[in-house]
């Protein structure tokens, strides 16, 4: 069987399984299913941010920049949800345009906490402003759009419109990361003088990147606003942001689907020891230091170590981007 | 015609001189020497000139046109490239993709035409411009090896490829001999002499003086970051200001 065909099979099987899965879950868990096909869209987009080695903390506060934009927009204008998607992710990236200005004078560990202190500003600007912003309480009374009289309200048919939107949005970032520009980013990270020396405007392509990562959270927050129909400065804090991080690095992030992999298997997991009730972030904590521990490529990379084990494959097989 | 002319360059760092006052031009298709002992500002002139860093005084001519001061990539864009004194690649990457890196400025894209594909013939062109560039460098038998697993004499091709494939008019050159072997040496040299040939001014920071006086046709010395003499590897052989600088003054 040639590799084409064995891939075209396994996209079918993929969508099959996206399309089967809410029927077979309890409204509970549909309404995890959505939060978690929007989660994958804010770890995907928080991947190109990172392609260029600038870890950001201002990812979650970006994604409510998105999210207060579509409640805005809905609330004052009455805009339906096709107008408030590309909106939100707009503004975003018009807010991360800017904010390059002053973050990408820095780099690397002041960078990080500059990011934060940019967040936190715009978290606090929601919070004093209650007009037009809600302040603490936030915004409430975001609704899903009807569509040809399919009310979307519904768990079922939101997850679809949600997986449609976040489909589509990865396939572009997808494209994005293995266009010359991906190429372009990865080089900026691994060596920024010998990038610069070829005429590589490193401080474009580091503000580049981080413009479309805050385009399309900005996108995952009008995604979950409307579902979810309000909105508090509090969804967006460093807790939220702290679990962006955990999903990327546990599911690794040499590779595309590292990340993605990381918040499906982490959220599953969380939810399967929902039982455990007080000692569930005790064992959640433990699991994610022993993963660090023993797989710092990322969950991502144990087929390729079971390939090792049992003397499968060869070198091909090893991740293009993996660390030395 | 001089390609490229520093004018009373001098930089500063605080208190430290580390180039003081100087001058010289290079002409057209040649390959020019920068030697001199170590700490002489070889290295900072080179700086100098692609634009890491900004002179605290002077002008640096590139085609009667000031650049001191502009970034390094506006200077890439403009026909000056330098490689790198330790091996700078992208050792993570495949020699193709490091090559291809090189083609930032002729293949570059904007974000809609690479989401859409709409850029196809130039990322093409540049495929085969990196093939050529690789072929040209004997490099085109490792490409999708890592640039990691590459011995020392392909990592030094394959940063010159980088810089190749960038089509660059001046080359800035910071010690390629380095550690090589005399075998490797030969290579190095060889290589030197086809970018040449293809049109390509070159200027050369370097240590081995058997590669120097092989391969230039004019050195300029610098010492304690001042010019100390020019002339050609002949000339220099025999100037005593040069062989005391070199060799240490006898009081």
């Amino acid at each position: 069987m040639n590799s084409r065909l064995k891939k075209i099979i396994g996209s079918l099987v993929l969508l099959a399984t996206l399309v089967a899965i809410p029927h077979f879950l309890k409204f509970h868990h549909q309404d995890l299913l959505i939060f978690l096909t929007i989660n994958v869209l804010v770890v995907a987009s928080y991947r190109i941010v990172t392609l260029t080695g600038e870890w950001s903390l201002i990812h979650a506060v970006m994604m409510g920049v998105g999210g207060y934009t579509a409640t805005l927009l809905f609330k004052n204008f009455d805009l339906g949800m096709w107008f408030t998607l590309p909106l939100a992710g707009g503004v975003s990236a018009l807010i991360a345009a800017l904010l390059c200005f002053p973050l990408f004078r820095m780099t690397q560990f002041y960078f990080l906490i500059g990011s934060f202190a940019a967040g936190e500003a715009i978290r606090l600007v929601w919070i004093q402003y209650v007009n037009p912003f809600g302040g603490t309480g936030g915004l409430s009374g975001v609704e899903p759009p009807i569509i040809g009289g399919i009310d979307f309200l519904d768990a079922i048919p939101y997850y679809y419109l949600a997986l449609t939107v976040v489909g589509f949005c990865l396939f572009i970032l997808y494209r994005i990361e293995n266009s010359r520009i991906g190429l372009t980013l990865h080089a900026v990270h691994w060596k920024a003088p010998l990038a610069e020396s070829v005429g590589v405007d490193t401080w474009r392509y580091r503000a580049l990147a981080f413009v479309i990562g805050s385009f399309f959270v900005g996108i995952a927050g009008a995604l979950k606003v409307h579902y979810l129909g309000t909105i508090t400065p509090n969804q967006f804090g460093i807790g939220f942001m702290v679990f962006i991080l955990i999903w990327v690095i546990v599911g690794g992030y040499n590779r595309f689907y590292g990340p993605i992999i990381g918040v499906v298997v982490l959220t599953v997991f969380d939810e399967s020891i929902r039982s455990f009730a007080e000692i569930r972030p005790a064992i959640y904590g433990a699991v994610l230091i022993i993963s660090i521990l023993f797989l710092p490529k990322g969950l991502e990379s144990i087929p390729a170590k079971f390939k090792a084990w049992f003397g499968i494959g060869s070198n091909s097989d090893a991740p293009p981007l993996a660390d030395k | 015609m001089a390609v490229l002319e520093i004018k009373n360059v001098t930089k500063q760092f605080g208190g430290l001189i580390a180039l003081n006052d100087v001058s010289f031009s290079v002409e057209e298709g040649e390959i020019r020497g920068l030697i001199g002992p170590n700490g002489a500002g070889k290295s900072t002139m080179f700086k100098n000139i692609a634009g890491f860093y900004t002179p605290t005084d002077g002008s640096v001519i590139y085609r009667g046109q000031n650049i001191a001061g502009k970034s390094p990539h506006a200077i890439a864009e403009m026909g000056i490239v330098r490689t790198f004194q330790e091996t700078t690649l992208f050792q993570e990457l495949t020699v193709f993709e490091n090559a291809l890196v090189g083609s930032h400025i002729t293949a570059k894209t904007d974000l809609f035409s690479a989401i859409l594909g709409l850029d196809k013939a130039k990322q093409t062109a540049a495929n085969e411009k990196v093939m050529e560039v690789l072929d040209f460098m004997g490099l085109s038998d490792r490409k999708d090896q890592l640039a990691s697993e590459l011995p020392l004499g392909s990592q030094r091709a394959l940063a010159i490829s980088i810089a190749l494939v960038s089509e660059p008019r001046l080359m800035l050159m910071d010690e390629p001999f380095a550690g090589m072997n005399p075998e490797e040496t030969n290579h190095m040299m060889d290589l030197t002499c086809k970018v040449r040939e293809s049109g390509i001014t070159i200027i050369l920071v370097e240590h081995d003086m058997k590669a120097v006086m092989g391969l230039c046709h004019y050195l300029t010395v610098l010492n304690f970051g001042q010019l100390l003499a020019e002339g050609t590897p002949e000339e220099i052989r025999n100037n005593e200001r040069v062989i005391e600088a070199y060799l240490g003054g006898a009081n």
